[in-house]
């Protein structure tokens, strides 16, 4: 991130993407000459802010190398007698790599159709003028507000009648639906931020519609798919709702079905969820540092211009 | 229309596939979870006909005598009366929730922004530390709370004893319990609001502060006249999804409180995906529930849209 904050307004004006993704060097606003008083308050609320947004992290991280015994136990210790056994069992003990492997498998799924669906339909509605252009913009925003309670029973139904009950495929479908309005209203406003003129140069030099798609925005919008593919790589990793009425059997879960699996109303395993939750939490959060820097500019590129 | 065709077709043939999978996989469901309702339609009565095998392995269809009916209105004002399930309760704890959650989500957002948005030692750091909760999942993030939150086990408790203090029974009382779904919300959902506010904060022209700094306008008049008026079309558009997702956010209420003590917790979405699918299976019910938190939102949505027209905002 910072290896961007040199960069100058003007060239940050010009790509509004770039804009939102990087801290910038603030103006000189002249009134950075701030008191120690002030100066150690600042320094006060954001080590007291950045304590409760890592504490949870840390403390669930903490308990999963402890044993059962000391989890369960009313005072408080940071170690105790540290051990991955926690780790050992729930890899060779529980269903954990199933769930994992069928999740990795739905999410990369989910990412890759995701991505081809709303990267070609945010293309026509960035660049084209067609009849019913505006009914489908609305419609993708009006998709956000369908609570999950309405859609699961007919999807759910639908999805007997053919068959498709406690297989991947329907845990896929069922996520593009979620993804795909938000992530083509995304990579619109990623797409309205690439000059057409590049788009008319192309078509002076004789490719056709599909061919600047491909050749010529495709590459460009890079940091934009990116983004669509975190989002949609996190939809499908993060689900629960439907995964757990979906998925019937252990061994089909995924991780956001079978996890709740370790915490029964009565004897709750925390040892295993706090291990299980470290593993669930790395590989989003790999994925998160790649994308977050593009993540919230494609959000307002979109929003903002609807 | 043949012209149209030659002229637009590469554009329809693009938006193709998303019409036909939000067509077959939103819209037709939508159809049909309004028109499931009108109905009774449940576990036990979903079958429109029964096939039996005969002798020979062929198999005769009949229709099902109790195959779910249309029964009009009937689930709405069951739910509306509270004859059936505990909307209002869930209401209340619906707009209590989604208050509770965007207020902070914007009020914390927003105050860590504005810090993060000056220059000064270790800002790097401060701001990938406050990004870190957005990339927990989310019911990863329900099942950290609930741990540190646990009666027994959980380090609330354990720091209130060691304090010498009598340790919260959190889940055994309505508003307790809300309040460890909403301080967990609020963990997960402060550093959206807080990187799309930085965005809007960078893009303010920091000449108009100057021309205030000049007239004598104290820091508490900028942040009023110049700060957020500059923040509008980024945060009218994250309140507006902020709050819809916040009304339909699952996996938190779901396993945190998991509408402990006794359902007196659950929210609409929660209330609504237990009648689906826990206990005898109430389709109809859930369906009902849908239609009545998608016309909320609607409703909202448009209100909150005309509110922004007559401010001149383009959204």
């Amino acid at each position: 991130m910072s290896g961007m904050s040199a960069m100058p307004p003007a060239a940050v004006a010009a790509d509004p993407v770039e804009t939102v993704a990087t801290s910038r060097a603030p103006r000189q606003r002249r009134r950075s000459e701030r008191s120690v008083l002030a100066s150690v308050g600042l320094h006060a609320t954001l080590v007291v802010a950045t304590f409760c947004a890592l504490f949870p992290i840390a403390w669930v991280m903490l308990s999963s190398i402890k044993p059962a015994s000391e989890i369960r136990r009313s005072e408080i210790a940071l170690f105790a007698s540290p051990t991955l056994e926690n780790y050992r069992t729930l890899l060779s003990d529980t269903d954990f790599p199933y769930w994992f492997l069928n999740s990795v498998i739905v999410a990369a799924f989910t990412m890759a159709f995701g991505i081809a669906m709303s990267a070609t339909a945010g293309y026509a509605l960035s660049r084209y003028n067609f009849p019913g252009k505006r009914g489908l913009m609305w419609t993708f925003l009006l998709t956000q507000m369908f609570p999950v309670a309405i859609l699961i029973v007919p999807i759910y139904t639908i999805m007997a009648n053919l068959g498709l009950i406690d297989t991947k495929a329907s845990l896929v479908i069922a996520y593009l639906t979620v993804a795909v309005p938000f992530c083509t209203w995304m990579l619109r406003g990623y797409f309205d931020t690439i000059p057409r003129e590049l788009d008319e140069a192309a078509s002076l030099d004789g490719l056709g519609p599909f061919g600047i798609f491909w050749r010529i925005v495709l590459p460009l919008a890079r940091p934009g798919i990116a983004v669509t593919a975190f989002y949609t790589f996190l939809t499908a990793w993060a689900e629960v709702a439907y995964a757990i009425a979906f998925m019937q059997s252990s061994r089909n879960y995924t991780l956001g079905a079978g996890l709740q699996q370790f915490v029964p109303q009565f004897s709750p395993r925390w040892e295993l969820l706090t291990a299980g939750a470290v593993l669930v939490t790395l590989p989003a959060a790999i994925v998160f540092f790649f994308a977050q820097r593009h993540l919230v500019a494609g959000l307002t590129a979109g929003g903002t211009k609807g | 229309m043949r012209k149209s065709f030659d002229k637009h077709w590469y554009a329809w043939a693009m938006v193709l596939p998303t019409v036909i999978v939000l067509g077959v996989l939103v819209f037709y469901p939508l159809v049909r979870g309004v028109l499931q309702s009108f109905t009774n339609l449940n576990e036990s009565n979903q079958r429109d006909e029964i096939c039996t095998k005969v002798l020979g392995g062929a198999e005769t269809c009949e229709p099902n005598p109790d195959a779910a009916q249309f029964v009009g209105l009937d689930n709405y004002v069951d739910i509306l009366t509270g004859a059936q399930g505990d909307f209002w309760l869930q209401f209340v704890n619906t707009l209590v929730w989604t208050v509770a959650c965007v207020a902070f989500h914007f009020g914390l957002g927003l105050g860590l922004a504005v810090m993060l948005n000056r220059e000064f030692r270790f800002r790097g750091f401060y701001r990938v530390a406050l990004i870190l909760p957005w990339a927990v999942p989310s019911f990863v993030a329900a099942f950290a709370w609930r741990f540190i939150f646990d009666e027994r086990f959980g380090v609330i408790n354990g720091a209130l004893r060691a304090i010498g203090l009598d340790p919260v029974s959190w889940f055994e009382q309505r508003w307790t319990s809300l309040f460890t779904a909403i301080v967990a919300n609020v963990w997960l959902g402060v550093p959206f609001m807080m990187v799309a506010l930085l965005g809007g904060l960078q893009s303010i022209n920091g000449d108009l502060y100057e021309a205030a700094e000049i007239d004598g306008a104290s820091s508490w008049q900028r942040f009023v006249n110049i700060t957020l008026p500059g923040l509008r079309p980024v945060s009218s558009t994250v309140i507006l999804l902020g709050t819809i997702w916040t009304f339909n956010m699952f996996p938190i209420i779901f396993f945190v409180t998991r509408g402990q003590p006794a359902g007196e917790t659950e929210i609409l979405v929660t209330g609504a995906y237990r009648a689906a699918f826990e206990g005898i299976r109430d389709y109809s019910l859930a369906a009902t529930y849908g239609v009545l938190i998608l016309s909320i939102l609607v409703v909202y949505a448009s209100v909150y849209r005309r509110m922004l027209a007559k401010q001149g905002e383009v959204f």
